[in-house]
């Protein structure tokens, strides 16, 4: 039984940890497969989580704080479209600079308006996103194995662990069973033969880059409003990297990369347990070695060491009509 | 990816002076922006920055020690550009590359500077450019992209150092993870007490004897590049790899070696910053100057004579900003870091921005142009 609820605990902190990840391979998986390559994900996420913490902080509402998240992700998505779909620049460049844009204009802002070295006011309970007991879990909880693993593991998260849960099925259900899926894969792999049928390229890969905003938007908000209680500068330290991995090593298709970013999840929630805990037969983990191993395994697979990951064909090229 | 060389007939100095000023002034206005935003005065703001990197003697030298890390990391960035390859992983590079700078330096006890600094030069480099050939090795024979590879190497390097400083090199006794000092003897000498030595007085600071190596890079890397043949079979490589492959060029062996090259310079971070200053190993040495990098060598145009300019811009920037601190609490150093990010954007991203507008700009008076030589 003691077992059982540390391991409950462990997963549960999984999913905590999986959701940030989760929302931002997402955002990538529709930039990604619209051919619009996203090292932007990190960026995205960090302007987001100020502005949602800032806005929860100065209004008390973090529904105000999700918008004002969500917007700012969006500025930058739009900023990264324009340089890459309307310009033509080149998509890493764009990504990078987005990032780093990032990473200044937090610190710099948060230093300034709140004056406490880059960091927003601790946010009260109210004006975050507060755990959500799901119905019957109390008076269930005394039944055995299944009572604990829904009280602990399924009710408890705030809203936003369910709605990036809910986001995997319908961005299946988006990708490969409506039309706009369809385009928006098409446009990743061939975008010529888009622009043949008589779509926009151009609106397309604008709308998926602008979807990708929504959604690190989102993450960005978790981490400052749901997860934590405020910003810090740099708070994402590369999870929007480590979302690329994900996406990656979920071969670009939302399921497998649900279970991706649950394993790098795990990985994370294990290693806090496992430092200075030497195991039996193996001897002591390095942290260090756990923390690396989601992208060791990006590496591996990139390279074709463990399975194959193949990215979208036409991903990372301006598209140019006349060639 | 283009290395920016037109073919649009642009005069030489409207790429390589025009554009780079655009781009700076537009860098500045939207810092500028950013600091009325924050309720402070732009123009004083800046001017403190001016003063504080180029004002005193102790801020040039300051500015100069940044720039001579920076043209290491730039130059890393433009020899991979040249060879049509993104290196994104010039602060992990320069990380692992610090680590054999420290590790040489720790195993000769008691050798004069001079004898050292080849080997330490020697260590960097190669440890540098061991961390660079495997991402460049694995896009050439196992075609994994070397974007996402260099980004993960970075956060591999950044682990691995850790381990090791903690557990393997940390000196004994001692709660925060840095190595033992180097022995004094080895210390690089330091800018102000050469030019005492004949007789000339300077403020103290970092600045060291790694500059005259960085600028020793820049003409090396020139050479490479523009006459030799292995920087022509690299240039070739970069602009068209079939019409390399039937000129007889190998690209992927091309790609491993651009690659061991471009981790080979930015592991001579480590030269300046180790065994230069902080004389020992510790963590986070490289501190974003491998990411600052990118944008020194999209503003140099990824050519040795712009990267140098546009280190010092970069130099005096992160001395400025180190400055500005003091005289607007409100303002953060961070500041640099937005500079160089909208420079990455309108340098890099927004090439084609400013480019298509600059070719109508001259293309409306070709008679001007095409009577010039006549006259002459």
């Amino acid at each position: 039984m003691e077992m059982f609820l540390t391991l409950l605990s462990l997963l549960d902190s999984t999913v905590r940890l999986a959701t940030p990840l989760l929302l931002a391979a997402l955002a990538g998986f529709y930039s990604e497969r619209a051919g619009v390559v996203d090292i932007g994900l990190e960026g995205k996420m960090l302007v987001a989580a100020f502005a949602a913490a800032a806005t929860a902080a100065l209004h008390g509402s973090a529904w105000l704080g999700l918008g004002a998240g969500i917007l700012a992700s969006v500025i930058l998505a739009l900023l990264h479209g324009f340089a890459c779909i309307t310009h033509k620049g080149n998509q890493v460049v764009s990504g990078v600079a987005l990032n780093i844009v990032a990473l200044g204009l937090t610190a710099v802002l948060g230093n300034a308006w709140f004056e406490m070295g880059g960091r927003t006011p601790n946010l009260p309970a109210d004006a975050r996103f507060g755990e959500i007991t799901l119905p019957l879990a109390e008076a269930l909880r005394g039944v055995p194995l299944l009572g604990p693993l829904y009280f602990e593991l399924i009710s408890g998260h705030n809203i936003l662990v369910y709605l990036a849960l809910a986001i995997v099925p319908l961005t299946w259900w988006i990708a490969y069973r409506t039309r706009f899926g369809l385009r928006l894969r098409a446009v990743g792999e061939n975008p010529a033969a888009v622009d043949t049928a008589g779509i926009s390229v151009t609106k397309l890969r604008y709308q998926a880059v602008l979807i990708a905003g929504l959604l690190c938007g989102i993450a960005g908000a978790y981490l400052s409003t749901a997860q934590g209680a405020g910003f810090q500068t740099n708070m994402t330290a590369g999870k929007g990297f480590l979302a690329l991995a994900a996406l990656i090593l979920g071969k670009w298709k939302p399921v497998p990369t649900l279970f991706a970013c649950l394993l790098f999840a795990f990985a994370d929630a294990l290693q806090t347990r496992l430092q200075g805990v030497a195991l039996p037969g193996i001897g002591e983990v390095p942290v260090q070695l756990i923390e690396a191993l989601p992208y060791l395994l990006t590496v591996l697979l990139l390279a074709g060491f463990v399975g194959k990951a193949t990215p979208p064909k036409a991903s990372g090229r301006p598209y140019v009509k006349d060639r | 990816m283009s290395a920016g060389a037109g073919s649009d007939n642009l005069p030489w100095w409207a790429t390589g002076l025009l554009l780079p000023v655009v781009n700076v002034t537009l860098a500045l206005l939207v810092s500028a922006l950013v600091i009325f935003a924050i309720g402070e005065d732009p123009v004083g703001a800046l001017g403190t920055m001016l003063r504080g990197a180029v004002g005193t003697g102790e801020g040039i030298g300051y500015t100069l020690y940044y720039a001579t890390s920076l043209i290491f990391t730039a130059l890393a960035v433009a020899i991979a550009f040249h060879g049509g390859l993104f290196n994104i992983g010039g602060e992990g590079q320069a990380y692992i590359g610090g680590l054999g700078v420290g590790l040489v330096c720790l195993a000769l006890p008691g050798w004069p500077w001079w004898a050292a600094l080849p080997l330490s030069v020697l260590g960097g480099a190669a440890f540098g450019a061991f961390w660079a050939a495997i991402p460049g090795w694995l896009q050439a024979y196992r075609g994994s992209h070397i974007v996402i590879t260099t980004i993960m190497f970075n956060f591999i390097a950044s682990s691995l150092m850790v381990y090791l400083m903690v557990n393997v090199l940390i000196k004994p006794g001692q709660m925060s993870p840095e190595s033992e000092t180097f022995s004094t003897s080895m210390f690089l000498p330091m800018m102000a007490d050469m030019m005492a030595g004949i007789g000339i007085e300077m403020a103290s600071s970092p600045l060291n004897f790694s500059l005259f190596l960085a600028l020793l890079a820049c003409v090396g890397v020139w050479a490479f590049i523009w006459h030799t043949r292995w920087g022509f079979a690299l240039r070739a490589t970069g602009a068209n790899e079939n019409a390399a492959l039937y000129a007889g060029i190998d690209p992927r062996r091309v790609i491993v070696i651009t690659m061991a090259l471009s981790g080979a310079l930015a592991g001579l971070l480590g030269v300046n910053e180790l065994h230069g200053v902080q004389h020992r190993l510790m963590l986070n040495f490289p501190a974003g100057l491998g990411f600052t990098g990118i944008a020194v060598a999209l503003m140099g145009r990824n050519h040795p004579a712009g990267i140098i300019p546009a280190a010092l811009l970069f130099g005096a920037l992160y001395q400025g900003g180190t400055e500005l601190v003091f005289d607007y609490p409100t303002i953060s150093r961070e500041l640099v870091v937005v500079i160089q990010g909208v420079v990455i954007l309108f340098a890099g991203a927004l090439e084609h921005m400013f480019r298509p507008a600059l070719v109508r700009l001259f293309s409306r008076r070709p008679a001007v142009a095409a009577s010039k030589p006549a006259g002459a």
